[in-house]
């Protein structure tokens, strides 16, 4: 019974995350945009626009050169996203790629990263006072979720350890249209139902900034205006 | 230091973080346009009965038609990197000043009409109505903003809170609530042909007058050519160059500068105005029809190549948007860049060695340079990323002995506004146009203490006019902006000038 909830709220979650997120690309790929308006000094070339948003996603440049104490706690949160993500590969195939691999050690670490990235993000929502006059109850909230994960996750890392090969078999059982039985652990159910919630209001909320960072147009326009006419669908209308 | 009885900060650095003041600027709106000038702009005369459904329908437009619109109002985290950049937040504490409470005002109305979350959650995501309150609150704060980009540089996404700033006035335009200053000016633009209304016999005049007082100064002939057909070069400068000082004497800079090189030229009367205030409430419609002066001058004078004066917003709009607005430009000369910065053709002659200076013309001053926004963080000059940095810093240096930039973290791409930008170039804001320049004059007063600096060069005409007006209330006198081209003027010795016996510049207070 509990596989079987837990087997369908993931489906809708996945269905909800890919749609959703989906249709806003989509949406934001078709909004032109009317004017040329890369926050300058920018890069001349495609080249050194893709340079430039790298440096942005890898790196946090802006962030970095704006606030370090922000940067730090937000840079080590999402670094150790990305690792623990890459860790979590091995759920969903039956062997584990050799990238998947090499990346275990660091991903056990990474995890204390996120934590105390997240812990120090909310401390600054709540401490710093021009921070606090600008947070809503959904950016705590966010915070809460994520550390939900976190936390859980951790926990069954570090205290009490969970059947990970049968939630291996869940996974890879939902993605061939099996259910099959997922531990009853309480924690295990904590985080998977909080990741769940994750996914789902991802193209709801704020997490749209993924996407919307490779969209932003102040970062991913060529500074060419004199030498390449940039005209808007619409605005083209204007001239006949 | 205060003055004019108005409550400036003291601050001890340029960029320290002010206590937040909860409604401290609340009260300060600029004047409402006229009808008669909203009409000119094809907008309401006056509030509209039907405004809440008007202003939702054009922000409906406005996610359609403008990606970053869109992309800003959902990718922002609130994680408050922003929060201590606006040089109005710095100078006056009101937190609605921050740029991302700024966006905001208007955020949490979309999310309200525009997003699920908003709809069924509205206080949990800070979503609220359209109410009477929230568009007088839209009027105060969108009208605190110069549209300066400074937040941009600063947000890991790039979120540009004087586009949300834009869509707003955009918005009120579109209800009948436009601004007086601006929809005034834009107005005289389409009737005159410049923002100050000078009408052609007007500035002929103006012109002949700074001929004969160059000719007066240097014992040579220099040229101010109006309406000239066939000349090489059009120049379009802002008509705050034809009258207003600092300005004028970077007009006579770029007369002489041109003079020297030997090129022909014109002004034009149909466009003798740079400015573009069509940018500041976020029109495309008439910052286009502004924009096709400009062509149609080029077109009907039959010149090669164009060229503009000092000024910040308007060298974004030509630099960044004349090709989109009214080109393409393939009826000029291929060879050069359209359009032209004066500096980048004086900086290309002072390279040839087609110029000669007197450096010591400007002994008795010692100077900074303010980078203006628009030219800092929306343009380029030269072929380099950042030659808007280096080529007004190489010209200075070319003409000034004495020379020192500001605090890092306040010029280049992170510069101050000067306070008076993007359409609050008014007396009905002064005092946040006091406020506003407190981080930049911080800055200056640091490099006077430091290294005794006197002057400060500008290139913009808002810039130097807002300067002119709130230095005395720092304790600098009113002339202690200079328009870059006014140094060049200072040091530049014309063919023919004997060079070393001319005291003759008016210069009193000799450092
Ligand atoms: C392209 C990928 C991404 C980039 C470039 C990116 C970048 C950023 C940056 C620069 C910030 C602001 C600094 C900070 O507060 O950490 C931020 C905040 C945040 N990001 Fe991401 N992010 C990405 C993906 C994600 C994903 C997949 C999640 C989902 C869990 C996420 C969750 C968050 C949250 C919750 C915050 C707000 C933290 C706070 O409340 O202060 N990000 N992101
Ligand atoms: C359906 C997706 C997911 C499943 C099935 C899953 C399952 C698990 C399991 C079984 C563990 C325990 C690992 C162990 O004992 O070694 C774990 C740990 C963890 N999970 Fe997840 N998880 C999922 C998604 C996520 C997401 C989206 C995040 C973060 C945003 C996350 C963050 C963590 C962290 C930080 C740990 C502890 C450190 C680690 O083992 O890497 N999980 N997860
Ligand atoms: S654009 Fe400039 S004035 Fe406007 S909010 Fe950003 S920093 Fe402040
Ligand atoms: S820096 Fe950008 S993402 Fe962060 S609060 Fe400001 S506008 Fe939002």
């Amino acid at each position: 019974m509990l596989s079987v909830i837990y087997a369908i709220l993931f489906y809708v979650a996945t269905i909800l995350l890919v749609v959703g997120v989906a249709m806003k690309i989509r949406k934001y790929a078709r909004t032109p945009a009317p004017l040329k308006i890369p926050t300058t000094p920018a890069p001349t070339t495609t080249g050194g626009v893709v340079l430039r948003m790298f440096r942005e996603v890898v790196f946090f440049e802006s962030l970095f050169k704006s606030n370090k104490w922000i940067w730090l706690f937000g840079w080590a949160f999402h670094m150790g996203m990305w690792l623990v993500l890459i860790r979590h590969i091995r759920y969903f195939t039956y062997d584990i790629w050799w990238w998947v691999q090499l990346a275990q050690p660091f991903g056990t670490y990474a995890s204390f990263a996120m934590l105390g990235g997240l812990l120090g993000l909310w401390a600054r929502r709540i401490l710093v006072e021009r921070i606090r006059y600008i947070t809503n109850p959904s950016d705590h909230l966010m915070l809460a979720l994520l550390v939900a994960i976190v936390g859980s996750g951790m926990m069954m890392r570090f205290v009490v350890h969970t059947d990970i090969l049968a939630v291996k078999a869940f996974m890879l059982g939902l993605m061939r249209l099996r259910i099959e039985t997922l531990p009853g652990d309480p924690i295990l159910l904590v985080h998977l139902g909080a990741v769940a919630v994750l996914m789902i209001i991802f193209p709801i909320s704020k997490l749209l900034h993924a996407p919307g960072v490779f969209f932003s147009p102040s970062r991913n326009q060529v500074d060419n205006p004199r030498e390449v006419r940039h005209i808007a669908p619409w605005a083209k209308k204007l001239e006949s | 230091m205060a003055a004019d009885g108005d409550d400036i900060p003291k601050l001890s650095h340029p960029l320290e973080i002010p206590k937040l003041k909860c409604g401290a600027m609340e009260g300060l709106q600029p004047f409402i346009a006229a009808p008669e000038h909203q009409e000119k702009l094809g907008f309401p005369g006056e509030l509209v009965p039907n405004w809440k459904e008007v202003a939702l329908a054009k922000m409906a437009e406005l996610a359609e038609k403008n990606r970053a619109f869109q992309v800003y109002l959902d990718a922002c985290v609130k994680c408050g990197a922003c929060t201590d950049k606006c040089h109005y937040f710095l100078g006056t504490g009101d937190p609605k000043n921050m740029p991302v409470a700024r966006q905001d005002l208007l955020r949490s109305v979309y999310r309200r009409y525009f997003t699920f979350a908003g709809k069924y959650f509205p206080s949990l995501v800070g979503a609220r109505d359209l109410t009477e309150e929230v568009l007088q609150e839209w009027y105060s704060y969108y009208h605190q903003c110069s549209e300066c980009r400074r937040c941009s540089v600063f947000c890991p996404y790039g979120i540009d809170t004087a586009e949300i700033t834009m869509a707003a006035r955009e918005i009120m335009d579109a209800v009948g609530m436009g601004q007086k200053y601006s929809n005034e000016i834009i107005g005289k633009v389409k009737d005159v042909g410049n923002n100050l209304g000078l009408n052609p016999k007007a500035l002929a005049a103006t012109l002949e007058d700074l001929e004969e007082e160059i000719e007066d100064d240097t014992g040579i002939s220099v040229r101010l050519p109006l309406d000239e057909k066939g000349a090489d070069i059009l120049l379009v400068t802002p008509s705050a160059d034809f009258f207003a000082e600092p300005h004028i004497d970077g007009l006579i800079g770029y007369a002489k500068v041109f003079h020297e090189a030997g090129v022909s030229w014109t002004l034009s009367s149909y466009a003798s105005e740079a400015a573009n205030f069509g940018l500041f409430i976020g029109s495309y419609e008439n910052m286009r029809e502004i924009a096709l002066r400009i062509r149609k001058a080029a077109e009907d004078l039959g010149v090669k190549r164009i060229i503009f004066g000092e000024c910040g917003h308007a060298w974004r709009v030509a630099y960044s948007f004349l090709n989109t607005l009214a080109g393409p430009f393939d009826f000029l000369d291929p060879k050069y860049p359209v359009p032209q910065h004066i500096l980048e053709f004086t900086w290309n002659e002072i390279q040839k060695g087609t110029l000669k200076f007197d450096k010591s013309q400007n002994d008795h001053i010692k100077l900074t340079y303010h980078d203006s926004c628009n030219v800092a963080r929306a343009s380029r000059m030269g072929d380099e990323p950042g030659g808007q940095f280096e080529i007004p810093r190489n010209v200075i240096k070319a003409v000034c002995n004495y020379y020192y930039d500001m605090d890092r973290s306040t010029t280049h791409e992170s510069t101050l506004c000067c306070g008076g930008g993007g359409g609050l170039l008014t007396d009905d804001l002064m005092e946040l146009r006091k406020k506003g320049a407190s981080p930049r004059m911080t800055a200056l007063q640091e490099v006077t203490e430091e290294h005794g600096v006197t002057h400060m060069a500008a290139i913009c005409a808002i810039c130097k006019t807002q300067f002119s007006k709130v230095m005395p209330a720092y304790g600098y006198d009113m002339d202690s902006i200079v328009s870059v081209h006014q140094l060049v003027s200072n040091a530049i010795i014309l063919t023919g000038q004997d060079g070393d016996d001319d005291d003759s510049e008016d210069e009193t207070e000799a450092a």
